[in-house]
This record gives structure tokens, sequence and C-alpha cells, in this order.
């Protein structure tokens, strides 16, 4: 896959295959593409794609809207989580999983039953339940930001979850609570791509994968002990060898 | 951000649910206003001399007056008076005691609009009851639940049957909050006002249910001149509503109508207004002329008078329904959202006027702006010599969807007394492509999208809106905004 923003080429020839189950991790440099591919995933307009396919549930995501990929199931949680005030948590929530299981020829949900899983998956990331009722990500800290996103998650129940620097900004305490809220939600059905920086989130949440972007492609992939050795050396030797590779 | 605008820039008007014409047999006026015309009404309704010489009085008066063209912020074609035609009645009897007697086909109109005169439906199922008075062109055709609130002492009735059942009350109060030499278009419904509500809520008594009118303009080539009277004698209570709709035509109509709230020592008036006159087609063409005049008087100590309107419709909007805060400790209130999309203009806000002391008034008005719409603010406060402790707080909002509309705020404020406090903030925002987005990941669509976080922006002033009323004014603000984006 490749894609552009504002011409400017950004993933140049990526590939990755996700197997159902599977924890991807995906890190790298700054800049070397790794949120932009979390934003074409999940359909952002900014991003041009210029070439290549993505294949979920055997459709291909680029051929559908932002709504249309969420509602087959793909989930990201946002780096900037975005506030719309005076839209409650739990309206918006409803008003979500209602929009996907309509596209999925369901009944809307009953209120009791909405209701029971909020307070069931509210549990997960320790979130308060007055955060539940509060207008989205109006007023939260950082912290409780990204709590919320996987407090969403939990609650739509996501074939692919992306999470986009889920752990900047956070606290040990707070990493711990959203790493153990991920890790609750793993299941055989359910596949992850984590992106991230820092192995510290990977402490928690080990991955089957990691994977190294640079400069727009996956210059290495390895088991989750490649994380432990780019924490160690930095990215250097990875840039070092691209080059002499290049 | 081109795509984007782009798709903001295709405008698909967004389907009037309203706009049917029923086929009712009509009673018109000849076109034209003149002393025969102001006669012919006064006499149509079978109203005593001292109304008809207060029709000729502002009549006259309104003769010596321009239209008020130069200060607001909209631009249009004057209006022919001449053009118009100033009454028009459903042939039927125009006052009908039992529901049988109700033309079918009236019933028709009202059901199609979803208001259910008949009492019995009303009742079966429904926790809070509304009353209504329907008012079709120029008459009330029908007042619900009448007997009910009578044994309360409460009369609500059409206002023609207020001048003929309680002319005190009506020579009274009538023209006490807003005489004829107010302004232009109060001069004109003074002279020409066809029918209303009448409200009288008696000492002490809290009104059990809503009260409501609904205004249906139905005939071509005529103009809608209700007036609306309400008082609150002490310690009463009530929640009012008002509701509107008119057919989709390819000329202006006008709606020229005058509200006034009268409220005694520790009364309280709740006032809602659901504004959906047909807007005009995406290019401009058609819609209704909305000229209003609404404005309270808190007019002993410990009143409160409280003002909500969600305002989606006409072509022009110009209203300011404002609060005379003449008792001491008495409370103004106004919460406002004004969308206007493709070509409509609104001139809206309140004027706060402090008279007595320790009063106090809050103004929240929530402007939204689509397509090549121009949507002003435009708000007084007033504190006179001698308001001593008065105080204020107004916050104007305005949201702008797309790069072609407009938003302004004219707020006005004169300060006459050292101890009054006075806040004002405003804010102008334009709707987020990282929301949108946000909600479509989530699997909401834009449309959705824009309307959960228009709804969610007018949230402080919905709240303020009873029940059932709110959860129409919010499927209106999603519908308004139909198409406006993406």
């Amino acid at each position: 896959m490749q894609a552009s923003v504002e011409g400017k080429e950004i993933l140049r020839g990526l590939n990755l295959e996700v197997k159902p189950g599977e924890v991807h991790a995906i890190m790298g440099p700054n800049g070397s593409g790794k949120s932009t591919l979390a934003s074409v995933l999940a359909g952002r307009e900014d991003y041009e794609v210029t070439g290549g396919e993505v294949l979920f549930n055997g459709k291909d995501l680029l051929d559908l809207s932002p709504e249309d990929r969420a509602r087959e199931g793909l989930f990201l949680a946002f780096q900037y989580p975005i506030e719309i005030p005076g839209v409650s948590n739990i309206n918006f929530l409803k008003t979500a999983i209602n929009e996907i299981r309509e596209y999925r020829d369901m009944d809307p949900i009953e209120p009791k039953e909405f209701l029971a899983l909020v307070k069931e998956k509210q549990k997960l990331v320790e979130l308060d339940g007055k955060l539940a009722n509060r207008s989205v990500n109006e007023g939260f800290s950082g912290g409780e930001k990204k709590r919320n996103e996987i407090f969403q998650m939990a609650m739509l129940e996501p074939k692919l979850c992306i999470l986009d620097e889920t752990d900047s900004g956070l606290d040990i305490d707070a990493l711990r609570i959203v790493a153990n809220g991920v890790n609750q939600l793993r299941s055989p059905e359910r596949s992850f791509i984590v992106v991230t920086h820092y192995q510290r989130l990977l402490d928690y949440i080990v991955p089957d994968f990691v994977h190294v972007l640079y400069q727009g492609k996956i210059v290495k992939s390895g088991p989750k002990e490649l994380a432990l050795e780019l924490e160690e050396k930095g990215y250097d030797w990875i840039k070092a060898e691209t080059s002499v590779a290049i | 951000m081109e795509e984007k605008n782009q798709i903001l820039e295709e405008h698909i008007a967004s389907e009037y649910k309203y706009g049917f014409v029923s086929d009712i047999d009509t009673e018109f006026a000849p076109k034209g206003l003149n002393e025969e015309i102001v006669k012919f009404i006064s006499q149509k309704k079978n109203e005593p001399e001292w109304l008809l010489e207060y029709r000729l009085k502002a009549f006259r008066h309104w003769q010596t007056m321009t239209e008020p063209k130069h200060w607001p912020h909209l631009h249009y074609n004057s209006v022919d008076f001449q053009d118009i035609s100033y009454y028009a009645a459903p042939k039927k009897k125009a006052t009908v005691n039992s529901f049988d007697e109700v033309d079918p086909e009236l019933l028709k109109t009202f059901e199609k609009l979803g208001i259910s005169l008949e009492e019995q439906k009303r009742l079966v199922g429904m926790e809070s009851k509304i009353a209504v008075d329907a008012v079709i062109d120029s008459v009330s055709v029908k007042t619900t639940f009448k007997e009910v609130l009578a044994e309360k002492g409460i009369v609500f009735c059409s206002f023609s049957e207020a001048v003929q059942e309680h002319p005190e009350l009506v020579k009274k109060y009538m023209g006490s909050v807003v005489p004829f030499t107010d302004n232009f278009y109060a001069a004109l419904n003074a002279a020409v006002f066809s029918d209303g509500s009448f409200c009288y809520i008696p000492k002490g008594v809290r009104c059990p249910m809503e009260l409501s009118t609904y205004f249906r303009i139905n005939s071509a080539g005529t103009g809608q001149f209700e007036r609306t009277l309400i008082i609150a004698d002490e310690g009463a209570y009530v929640s009012y509503l008002e509701g509107c709709t008119a057919p989709q035509r390819d000329e202006n109509q006008l709606h020229a109508a005058v509200v006034e709230i009268v409220a005694h020592r520790d009364a309280e008036v709740k006032y809602s207004t659901v504004q959906n006159w047909y807007p005009g087609d995406k290019d401009g063409k058609g819609g209704i002329y909305n000229f209003v005049t609404k404005r309270g008087i808190c007019l002993e100590a410990n009143s409160k008078i409280s003002w909500t309107q969600v305002e989606t419709g006409s072509a022009i909007t110009w209203k300011y329904p404002s609060v005379i805060l003449k008792g001491d400790n008495s409370i103004g209130e106004f919460y406002s959202v004004a969308v206007t999309n493709n070509m409509q203009q609104a001139d809206t806000g309140t004027k706060m006027i402090h008279l007595g002391k320790n009063t106090r008034s809050t103004i929240i008005s929530k402007g939204i702006s689509a397509g090549k719409s121009d949507n002003s603010y435009r708000g007084l406060v007033r504190i006179a010599k001698g308001a001593k402790n008065a105080r204020n707080f107004s916050q104007c909002d305005s949201l702008l969807m797309g790069d072609q509309c407009g938003a302004h705020t004219f707020p006005y404020i004169e300060i006459h007394d050292k101890t009054g406090v006075v806040e004002h903030e405003a804010t102008t925002s334009k709707i987020g492509e990282d929301q949108i987005f946000y909600c479509n990941q989530r699997g909401i669509d834009t449309e959705k999208a824009i309307g959960l976080i228009v709804n969610g922006y007018c949230r402080e002033v919905l709240d303020q809106l009873p029940m059932e009323f709110a959860v129409e004014a919010k499927k209106l603000l999603s519908v308004s905004l139909e198409g406006s984006v993406g």
C-alpha cells in the first residue's frame, strides 16, 4: 500500500498481514509514517491512497467510507481523542452501537442491555460512572481520555483495533490500567495493531510480532524481543542497516 | 479540506415536511389595507366599540411609520402591504363547542402536523397532557381541555372569545406591554390582528398542564397577524408552548405577531417556541417573513419570565423576545437556538430592561449558520438608574458550517446604575472536521454526526424545553441542517 498527504508520499509500499487474534506492534522513529498508517486504515480524508489495497473481512477497506469501516469492525483509538461538548458519552456510544447494529441488520439495542454493557465495560478501564455521563472527552484529563478510548473500544466490540500511540501522555498507573483493559479484550477473533514509540507499552501488551516502520516501509519484523532490542539500541542501527541495504 | 468545502457547497434543500396545502373552504377579506378593512375585521369578530377604536388608532399611527429596514442585518424586498389579504377564515363556524363540529379537513390538517385536537386521544397513555389552541390563518378553530382548566379558574381560549367573554381582562392588559406605538409591525398587528390565544392564570394557581398554541398559515396571499396575551396573577405558574408551520409557496408570506406576557407578584411564566415556518427553497424563493414582537413584563416583585426559542424556519426572522424587569427581585431569561441554512436570514435576540432592584437576567444564545445564510444576534441589556444591584449574564455562541455563511453579534449594553453588573461572553467556532471524523470512526455517518454535534452544542437551551417539545426540537435541528454538509 502507498499513501500520501498533500502530495507528499508517506507510506511507500507497505505489506502487513494480521490474522485473527494476533497483536502486531508497529514501532519506528518520529515521522516514519506510523500515525499515517493508522489514519489511512481508518479512512481519514486528508490522506490520499495512491496505490494498493487493504483487505478486511474479504472487502477492500479502501472502497469503504470511514463509518462503514467502523461498522465492519475496525476501531481506532485516537492519539488525541476529540471533545464533543454537550453530547454525553452514553448518548454518543448508544448512537454508535445502533448505527453499527443497523448496518448488520440488527435491531437497536435494548436500553437495559445497553446499561448493563456500560456497567460491565466501565470496570475494564476503571472508568468512573460519572465520566460515562459527561460530555464526550470534554474536560477529561489526558489519562481519562485514553481510558475512555479503550472503554469505547470495549463497548463497540471491534474485530480489528488500532491503538495510535495510546501510551503517549500516560503516567505509569494509567498505562497499566489502559494496558489491562486492552489485554482483557484480547481474544482469538480480535486483532490489534499497536502503534507506539516505546517499548514500555509492550511490557504490558505483549505483541506477537513487532514491525519497524522507517521512511514509509516496514524495514524489519520480528518477535517481541525485537522491541527490547530497539529500546536498547535506539533506531539508529535500523537506519544504518536500511541505508546499507538501499 | 478542499473536498470538504466542495461537499459543503452542494446544498440540497432539506425537505420541508409541512409544505402541504389543505383544501379548506375559506372566506377572505379583499386584498389591501385601509380603514374599511380594519372595520371589516372588527365587524367579522363582532367586537365592542372600544376595540374597534383601538384598532383604528393603531392603524392611523401605523400609517405614519416606516418599515424598519435600515438597522437589522437583513436584506429583502419590501413587503407590499396592499397586496395581502388581512383576513382568511375557514368557512365553518369559527369557534366550535364540541369536537364533532370541527371541519374534518381541519382535523386532518392538524393530524398531519402531529397535533391531535381530540382530547381523548391525547389523554391515553400520556403522562403529561397539553392543552392546545389551534389557529389556522386568521382564526382559532379549536381549544382543547378548556373545561378541565376552567375548574381551576384558568381561562384558556382564543383571543376573539376572550374579547367576548372577558372584555375587562383584555381591556386592562392588551397593549400594556407592547403598545401599538412600539414599532411598525406591532402597530400593524394592533390594527389587523385576527385571532390568537388568551390565557389567564388566577391567583395562586399552578397550571396543571402545558398550554400551547399551534399556528398554521394555510391560504395563499394572506398574512397571519395573531395576538397572544398571557397573564399570570399573583403566585401563578404556567408553561406555554408555541409551534408553527406553513405550506411551501413561491411567494413570501408575512407573519407579524404580538405576544404579551404579564407576571404579577411571585408569578412565573415559561414561554417556549419552536418556530418552523416555511424557510423558502434553497435559492431563497418563497418563505415566511417573520416579524414578531414578543415581550413580557415582570410587573411585581419576585416574578419570573423565561423565553426559550428554537428558530429553524422562516426566510426572514426578526424577533427579540424581551423582558421588562419592573418588580424587585424579578428574573428574566432568554434561551435561544437560531438555525439558518441555504438563503435564510435571521436577526434575533432579546432585550432585558432592568428597572427594579436586585433584578437578574440570563441570556444564552446559540446561532448556527449553514449554506449561504446570515445569522445575527442582537441584544440589549439596559440597567436603569435606581435598578440597584441588577445583574446580567449573556453568552452568545455562533457556529459556522461551511465558508459561505455569516454570523454576527450586536450586543448593546446600557448601564445607568453603578451597582449593576453585566457580563458578556461570545464565541464563534466552526464545526470541526475532527469531530465529524471521530464520529465516523465510531460508525456514525456525517449527517447523523452533525445532528449529534449540533444538538450537543445547543444542549443548554434544549434542556430548557419541556420534554416532548425537546424531542421535536432535536429532530427539527437535524432536519433543518440536512444536506448542509456532505
